[in-house]
């Protein structure tokens, strides 16, 4: 076997290295056999899941055939809208996953689907004393982001636009001032819609992005898949290279000596 | 199909089952046909990691929650 090798730019949230900074969530695909797909061209790290009562008709599990063994797993608490269900659904997705990783996401309004404050930060607080990794889903507010990074959140993850809504990033200025006041990773998380607003993410300096419905919903969600895996290695790319300076004034890209001489009068 | 809650009933996942000689988690799982290793146990509010806790007894009145990984973000 041979011995393991440093990822190159990887990004460390607790324990755990991720080579791709591209997150995965796994809902609302057609199916297991095209979700399989999308991971094999999207290549990601770590997947986001779900935890749910077991159908006690016909047992099977819809993820099992995914060999979920080669992922780092990061169970959400979707469905909670208190702080007492996030923390009981993080106990279970602990339980299940065998990892102390938790999306945690309280849900403040069944219409937007937008994250309670309070009680995120309740749950946040409450989950990091118990020992979890906790990655909170949070509105883009800053002060809000800079709150749960002081509660412990080992990374933040504030929303580009309300969940599965695919209107990209409503609030570039939050949004890069959060990457800009965190000491943590900051991954945006839900309402992404296109590559492009991954690649923006990454290039302003967001450790990474997670993307569901993006491409569960693409008219082809493998090529989806593997498009945004390409914006998000781009983007970190761009980030990392620096971009050039703004300027108001034009400046010539070629030089402006050595033009030939004037054409002779014929 | 849910029977009355009482005397000789689990609760499961919302449902009241007979207890029907069920002794353990374990013969909970294995007659719901349930694969151990896939699911999370969650017996009167105390949590069994997956594929743990199967030899725990169950008895009638207790409460069942047996919960598993589905797709999210």
């Amino acid at each position: 076997m041979a011995a393991p090798t440093a990822v190159e730019d990887a990004l460390v949230i607790g324990a755990v290295t991720l080579g791709s900074r591209l997150i995965h969530g796994t809902g609302k695909f057609a199916s297991n056999e095209v979700l399989r797909r999308c991971l094999d061209a999207a290549r990601p790290d770590m997947i986001t899941l779900a935890v749910r009562r077991m159908g006690l008709q016909g047992g099977a599990s819809e993820l099992d055939d995914l060999d979920l063994a080669s992922f780092t797993l990061l169970p959400n608490t979707a469905g909670a809208t208190t702080v007492e269900q996030a923390v009981r659904l993080a106990r279970l997705g602990r339980a299940a996953g065998l990892s102390d990783l938790v999306k945690v996401e309280v849900i403040g309004d069944e219409e937007t689907l937008l994250p309670d404050p309070g009680a995120t930060l309740e749950a946040t607080r409450q989950l990091v004393a118990e020992g979890f990794t906790v990655l909170p889903y949070s509105s883009d507010d800053v002060v809000q982001c800079i709150r749960l990074y002081e509660a412990g959140a080992a990374a933040v993850m504030p929303l580009a636009a309300p969940i599965g809504t695919t209107m990209g990033v409503l609030n570039p200025t939050n949004i890069q001032l959060i990457i800009k006041k965190l000491p943590c990773p900051v991954i945006v998380d839900a309402g992404l819609g296109v590559p492009s607003d991954a690649a923006r993410c990454l290039e302003w300096g967001a450790a990474g992005v997670l993307v569901n419905t993006a491409i569960a919903r693409a008219q082809d969600p493998p090529l989806m898949a593997r498009a945004f895996a390409e914006a998000v290695a781009a983007g970190r790319r761009a980030f990392l290279a620096g971009r050039a300076t703004i300027s108001l004034a034009a400046v010539a890209s070629s030089p402006s000596q050595g033009l030939p001489g004037p054409a002779p009068q014929t | 199909m849910s029977a009355a809650a009482g005397a000789g009933t689990l609760t499961v996942n919302g449902d009241v089952l007979p207890v029907a000689g069920t002794a353990t988690i374990g013969e909970l799982l294995a007659r719901l046909e349930v694969r151990p290793e896939r699911v999370v146990v969650e017996l009167n509010g105390t949590i069994h990691r997956r594929g743990e806790g199967l030899d725990q007894p169950v008895q009638p009145g207790d409460v069942v929650e047996i919960v598993h990984f589905v797709g999210g973000g």
